[in-house]
């Protein structure tokens, strides 16, 4: 499953660029010229984390996504923005093999990670997901005292030792710390849903992981919490390779280095449209020059 | 048509108009219908307790309940406890594997059959366990309280897997999520996350299976009936003195004495299941608040 037909221009042409390496090192703020922009060699960006070639999901027999090819790299935050239906926290999903639990989930095309086949035969999903942590939409805590919601996944996964360290490390890069270090002990459902939601960030970061998904983290939380989010975000770049899900425009064009627009496109004959891939670049390119007009009209609020 | 316009006039006064009367009478007469079968059902409970208060309140005294026959029931209440605690000892962690392979295992195919199974298994009259029981452990052997456990045991399996499967699936599937994506194996998240949250729910689940067993007759009628009440009994390879075979014995005596003795054996029994029920459901009222979180 590597072909899809599809009724427009844009993807190959996407695909085009997103095979060949993105412009990196821009300073921020100075975007780079639309088309012509110089191309460095693979060698001086980051490496990449996830390399998604021609990617498709399905749910039984819908297509949910089809033909979506880009790479995301170290250190970076991606956000992937697009109206809804279009297939972006489906795609997030794939990335750490969350979907595998749907029923009638199949997936074609290819996700390397660190250039394994994430889908391959011998990829176990447990570990996986101890490396590719994620954050949900509604924060989740357990039913558990805020110290054993962040030392649950270090004692299930053998890390024992130095566990207070380890929780306040967490505790402290989802900058929880100071709110909640003198009431460890208590449950964290007495926590708001901004702390909630920082304290699964701090309960992901605990073990360490190699990258963090974040699906629309934000979306259950007042505009206060939402910042705190975010400054979170700023603090973790470099850290950890981020991937966040987002509804809120301004959100992506705050926090990511680079933005993939996804949006519904029409089918083959008389076939649903299907989300994919419209457009991927650096954050100030698709809020600035978008190069699709389907881009240039969803940034702009004029989407249709 | 006749009768009023569709459109009612709104210079009309605001009293029952058209077929309002009709359907509020109609109204009425349902809602009555079910109180008064609501009623029913609390009253004829109601009824039974009183009338076993009645009858059995004179027959208690403390030799009463220590005692052994023929005026005592202590080796009764004893012998019924140890029957009914092995049975759960064997019941409780079978149902339990089965609610978790249900909820956290099983195709939903499969699980849906296997759940119809239990369904079924329920509704199995007890005297044909009791058989089943009978000529698998007591024919060619001897009566046994074991045996009686085992056929208590297979009444309470069904009732405590549904009940344990109930309250596994008010546990947020967004806990499970939260738990895989931090790369632990399943096995512990049921272990660490799970099972601790429906701890509650499963400890309510068993406590109304066992007072369910605690009255069940007819599996010890076969199994576990030609004890000797007037002493203590432990050993659950010899038949055991019993409560539900006590009454049916001291109810089948032509002495009056004895027919009270059966009176006051039985408030002790319904007294006992009411006070489990009842701490059962109080149990679980406050497990569901805690599962609910915030």
């Amino acid at each position: 499953m590597t072909s899809y037909g599809n009724g427009s221009d844009a993807p190959s042409r996407l695909r085009l660029r997103t095979d060949g390496p993105p412009p990196a090192g821009q300073v921020p703020g100075v975007a780079p010229p639309p088309e012509e922009a110089a191309q460095p060699s693979e060698a001086l960006l980051p490496e990449a984390v996830f390399d998604a070639q021609q990617v498709a999901v399905f749910y039984g027999p819908k297509e949910a996504l089809t033909d979506v090819s880009l790479k995301i790299r170290r250190g970076q935050i991606t956000a992937l923005i697009g109206p809804s239906g279009c297939g972006k926290t489906t795609f997030l999903r794939s990335l750490n093999r969350m979907n595998d639990s749907v029923p009638g989930f199949r997936i074609g095309g290819k996700i390397l990670y660190h250039g394994y086949d994430m889908y391959a035969g011998n990829v176990d999903r447990v570990e996986v997901r101890r490396r590719i942590g994620m954050v949900f939409q509604k924060p989740n805590p357990f039913p558990k005292s805020i110290y054993d919601n962040i030392a649950w996944a270090p004692r299930n996964l053998g890390l024992r030792s130095g566990l207070d360290e380890r929780v306040e490390k967490a505790l402290r890069g989802a900058a929880l710390w100071d709110e909640v270090k003198d009431r460890l002990k208590d449950s964290a459902f007495g926590l708001s849903g901004g702390q909630q939601q920082r304290l699964c960030i701090a309960r992901a970061i605990a073990i360490e992981p190699d990258v963090l998904l974040l699906d629309e983290p934000a979306s259950a939380l007042d505009p206060i919490a939402t910042g705190a989010i975010e400054d979170l975000m700023h603090s973790l770049k470099g850290r950890f390779t981020i991937v966040i899900v987002t509804h809120n425009m301004q959100q992506a064009a705050r926090v990511a280095d680079r933005t993939a627009f996804f949006s519904l496109q029409a089918g083959g004959a008389g076939a649903k449209p299907v989300g994919t891939l419209i457009e991927f670049d650096d954050t100030q390119a698709i809020f600035g020059q978008p190069r699709d007009p389907r881009t240039r009209d969803y940034v702009s609020g004029r989407f249709g | 048509m006749s009768g009023p316009a569709a459109v009612p006039d709104p210079a009309a006064p605001l009293t029952p108009s058209g077929n309002l009367r009709r359907r509020q009478a109609v109204s009425k007469l349902t809602e009555y219908a079910a109180t008064g079968a609501a009623v029913l059902a609390v009253g004829v409970l109601a009824i039974v307790i009183i009338s076993v208060i009645q009858r059995g309140a004179s027959a208690i005294s403390f030799d009463f309940l220590v005692k052994g026959g023929p005026d005592g029931i202590g080796p009764m209440l004893v012998g019924t406890g140890v029957i009914v605690g092995v049975a759960t000892l064997i019941a409780a962690p079978i149902a339990i594997l089965i609610a978790l392979y249900l909820t956290e295992y099983a195709g939903q195919r499969f699980a849906r059959a296997i759940q119809m199974t239990l369904d079924v298994m329920n509704g199995l009259p007890s005297i044909i366990i009791a058989l089943f029981i009978f000529g698998l452990l007591v024919v060619g052997k001897k009566q046994s309280g074991i045996a009686g456990s085992i056929g208590l045991a297979i009444i309470m399996v069904p009732l405590i897997a549904r009940g344990t499967q109930e309250i596994l699936l008010l546990v947020p599937k967004a806990q499970r999520e939260a738990a895989d994506a931090l790369g632990v194996a399943r096995w512990r998240t049921v272990l660490t996350v799970v099972l601790p949250s429906a701890l509650g729910g499963i400890a309510t689940a068993t406590v109304l299976a066992v007072a369910r067993a605690a009255g069940e007759t007819a599996p010890l009628l076969l199994a576990s009936s030609t004890f000797d009440g007037s002493s203590y009994h432990l050993n659950p390879f010899e038949a055991l003195p019993n409560v539900p075979i006590r009454i049916f014995q001291l109810s089948e005596d032509p002495n009056p004495e004895a027919v009270a003795e059966a009176w006051g054996l039985s408030l002790v029994l319904v007294t006992l299941i009411l006070i489990a029920s009842l701490s059962a459901r109080v149990l679980l009222a406050r497990s569901k608040r805690k599962m609910g979180g915030s």
